[in-house]
Parts: C-alpha cells; structure tokens; sequence
C-alpha cells in the first residue's frame, strides 16, 4: 500500500485557484520530485501538505488511514492539527532557522520541547494520583520515587536527543560548526542545518521547497548532495524543485505541474526523455535553452 | 542653606522619583505585553477597543491623565486616594504600558512568518512558539526603542508635582521659593543626567549582551 495518498486537492486563495485536484500517490523509500514553472502551485502544494495551509477540499491518506478530509477537517483543533503534522517534515526555501540557538540547538529544541512536555504530564499525573492516596501511609515515598524515576528518564531522553542530534548534524557535515550559530554559517551550511533539523523529528515524509532557489550556484551542490544521501528505503522525500539534472538523478517520480494541476507524472525516464504533454515538452525545452537551469 | 543640606533635601525628592520609575516599569513592562495582544487580537471588538484605549492615552498628556486618575473617582463615587503618589503611580503605569505596548507589536510583527512556520512544522504548541522562539527575537529588536522611552520615563515622573506629590523638582521649588536661592533647581539636572548616565550604560551592556548572534 502506499504510504502517501493525495485525492483531489483543491486550494483557493479568495477567487484564485491554486490547486485544481491533485491526486498522486507515493510508496516509501520514493523520492518524488515536483517540478514545474513558477506559480503553478508547487509550494501551495507542499504546504497544503504540511498544513501550513488548510486544503478546501481533498484528502490525505498515511499508510492507507484517512488523516485529513476536508470535509469534515475545516476546523480541526491546534493538537490533532500538530499529530498530523508531525507525519510530515518541511525544509523550507529560506531556511527559516532559529537566529538565537546555536546549529545543535536549533535541532535539539523541538524534539526536547516534546520529551519536557510529555514528563511533565507524567509528574501531574502522578501528583495527582498522590493526593488521591495522600492519606495512605507510604505514599508520599512513593511519589517522591516516581518523581525521581521520572527526572532521571527526561535526562536520558534528553541526552539521547543530543546524540542523535549530533549524528544528524554528522550526516549533513557540519559536524564542526555544533556550537555555531545561523549567522555564522554559509547559505549552504544554513540549509544542511534545516535539513538536520526536519530529520530531527523522524517525518514519515520529508518535504523540500526549493532546497536550493536561495543560494549561490556553488553552494547548491554541497545541499542536493546532502538530500541525495538521504535516499534510503526508509526515507520517503517529496522535493520541489527547479534543479533538473538532480530531479533526473535522484528521483523516482517526477511531477510537472503547470496551472495548478498535474500535467503529467511518471518516472524520470518518462517525463524527461519522452514528455506526453505538449506543454511538459515546452517547459523542457526552456529549461534545456536556458544551461539546465529553469528560469536563468 | 549650606550644599549639604540641599543635596540631602533633593535626595529625599529623588528616593519619590526613584520609587515612581522603579513601580512603574515594574508594572508597566508586563500590562504593555497584555495590551500588545489585545491590539494584536483576531477577535475584532477587543482588537478596536485596544486600539482605541492606546489612541486616548497617547493622544492626551500625562499631566491631564493625573489629574483625571486622582480627581475624577472622587468626583464620581465619592471615593478619595488616600495616597497621591498611588494615583500618579496608576496614571504612570497606564500611560507607559500603553506606549511598551506598541513598541512590543512593532518588535513582534517584525518577526518574519517563516520563523512562526518553521515551529509549526516542527509540531511546536503557539505558547511554545512565542516563548521559546519569538520573544527572545523581539526582546533582542526592541531593546534600543525601549531605552529611549525608559529614560524619557526618569523625566517625566517631574509631571508627579501637579498633584503636589513631592518628587525631586517639587522639592527643588520648595527650597527656591522658601530661601530665595535658585541654585538647587539647576542642580536637580544632575540628578537627572547621573541616573540617566548609568541607564544609558545598562542598556548598552544588555545590547552587546544580546548581540551573540545577528538576525
């Protein structure tokens, strides 16, 4: 079964239509990626996705289980709305990292708001399991015990969240800039620290918009090498982009969307070596005529 | 009257002008959070009521609005401050939380969207977005504005005097008019510029503080 499924995704912004019903399907471990000229409602797509924008209609299917209808998800509330998300990562155009925490911070901070959150439940349930039995002899030894337990879990957990920050940032290759901050970091170091920071919360799916679109063209390189050795069996990756060559390359689907709908999907083989739609075809060829690079 | 004796006197009126800055920072620096939000409101009827209270507040004087805190529930409700520097210090407070306020959603709404963003699709609750990833942001862009209108607080708390509450220039006036020197009025302005001096000073170490990292 597919591990992503999107039925007729519509979104309109006031009379716009920026989707017009897409549909797509995606098995994990496969890279997809969504190409297509500006405006045709690529990142509108992506967003939709991370539901940074609420579809108007259509629905989201994970492993086969419904986990948005538009019908009935028009007013979903803030916490079903963040479990939702969490089965999607984002890494986003302009890196949007955080200007105050250094690069391990910046990938730490989520997963360890997560663990205080979740101890800190566990304390009030057992505070309040102890006023329940305050009375009874021997229980406040028994809540200060579990307090303690639990004290030393959120500091394992949170050193675990270290390690495994510490490998991410391994992984992207910026193993020396740890204690850095963004303003100190290169474009291309600033987006391989986004990266680490969406693998941080292990997404099902990982998300890319324009990974590339705000650096120098020496800087690209560094990024889509980065994404490209994340392909595994494990990580399922949708990337919009405009870097064909790397769309070619890595992906095992390709999407060319133009106007808001799906002109044509297929393997790399398909849509770049024999394009069906005549417009597909156009796109293509501007792109060959400009060096490879869409739109220079 | 010998300097001593002055100086000593002008203390004592610069301890009421210390303690209406200190209580009204103290108090103002939080509502102004509060009244930020009520401005920043989706729901309409509290965003306009907002907006309309910090249009009054910043369209008036102070100096009328210590009139009008100490002299209006009297004449109302027949209900008296028993203390003056109370009435001044409400009026303060109001006045001041009304301009943070704006300082605050100016330094708020600077912050870029996709900071908002990113810490929603990292599965953030909007509390922990605001404390853990806005406000040390904003705390950062509006240190310099805030500096500016904290040292234009330090003088304004002069305005206490026309309610007859004896801070320092009330108390200079005193001496003037009771020993026929002029003197102690003019140096009440070293009061002023030492203290101002040493908050000057504060703000640019907090400044450099929070400069460990640009953006």
């Amino acid at each position: 079964m597919a591990l992503l499924q999107v039925k007729n995704m519509r979104k309109d912004f006031d009379r716009l239509e920026v989707l017009k019903g897409i549909d797509f399907e995606l098995d994990k471990g496969e890279v997809l990626a969504i190409i297509g000229s500006s405006g045709s409602g690529k990142t509108t797509l992506l967003r939709c996705l991370n539901f940074l924008e609420t579809p108007d209609k259509g629905q989201i299917y994970i492993d086969g289980e419904l986990i948005f209808d538009a019908e009935k998800d028009r007013e979903v509330s803030d916490a079903d709305l963040r479990e939702k998300r969490l089965n999607f990562g984002l890494v986003f155009q302009s890196f949007n990292l955080f200007p105050q925490y250094s690069a391990l911070k910046n990938v730490t901070l989520a997963p360890s708001l997560f663990v205080a959150s979740e101890i800190k439940q566990k304390k009030a349930t057992a505070y309040k399991e102890y006023l329940k039995n305050i009375f009874v002899k021997g229980s406040l030894k028994k809540f200060r015990e579990e307090r303690a337990i639990l004290g030393e879990q959120s500091k394992n957990l949170r050193e675990d969240i270290e390690k495994r920050a510490l490998k991410l940032l391994d992984k992207v290759g910026l193993s020396d800039k740890v204690d850095n901050f963004p303003c100190e970091l290169s474009g291309g170091q600033c987006q391989r620290l986004a990266i680490a920071r969406a693998l941080a919360l292990n997404p099902k799916i990982l998300c890319f918009d324009e990974p590339t679109s705000a650096l120098d063209p020496e800087l690209t390189g560094e990024v889509l090498k980065v994404i490209k050795n994340l392909k595994s069996k494990e990580t399922t990756m949708i990337i919009v982009t405009h870097e064909m060559e790397f769309a070619r390359n890595v992906a095992d689907k390709v999407i060319y969307m133009a106007n808001g709908i799906i002109e044509e999907m297929g393997t790399p083989e398909e849509v770049f070596g024999n394009p069906k739609s005549e417009k597909t075809r156009a796109f293509l060829l501007k792109d060959d005529l400009s060096g490879g690079k869409y739109g220079v | 009257m010998s300097f001593g004796k002055v100086f000593l006197a002008l203390l004592e009126g610069f301890g009421v002008t210390c303690t209406i800055f200190i209580l009204t920072l103290l108090f103002a620096i939080p509502l102004g959070l509060v009244i930020a939000f009520g401005s920043m409101s989706k729901f309409k009827p509290l965003r306009y009521l907002t907006r309309g209270f910090v249009w009054v507040i910043r369209g008036t004087p102070l100096m009328l609005q210590i009139i009008v805190v100490f002299y209006v529930p009297g004449l109302l409700f027949k209900v008296n401050f028993t203390s003056r520097l109370m009435a001044v210090i409400i009026s303060f407070v109001i006045n001041y939380a009304c301009y943070f306020s704006e300082i605050y959603r100016g330094g708020i709404e600077s912050i870029p969207k996709g900071q908002y963003e990113a810490g929603k699709v990292l599965g953030m609750t909007s509390s922990q977005i605001f404390f853990k990833i806005v406000l040390m942001q904003v705390v950062k862009r509006i240190v310099p504005p805030m500096s500016n209108e904290i040292i234009t607080l330090v003088k304004d708390t002069s305005l206490a005097r026309v309610i007859t509450v004896v801070e320092i220039i009330r108390q200079a006036q005193e001496i003037v008019s009771i020993y026929g020197i002029l003197w102690p009025l003019l140096f009440t302005g070293v009061f002023y510029l030492v203290f101002n001096g040493i908050l000057t000073l504060l703000f640019g170490y907090i400044e450099k503080k929070l400069n460990y990292y640009q953006g």
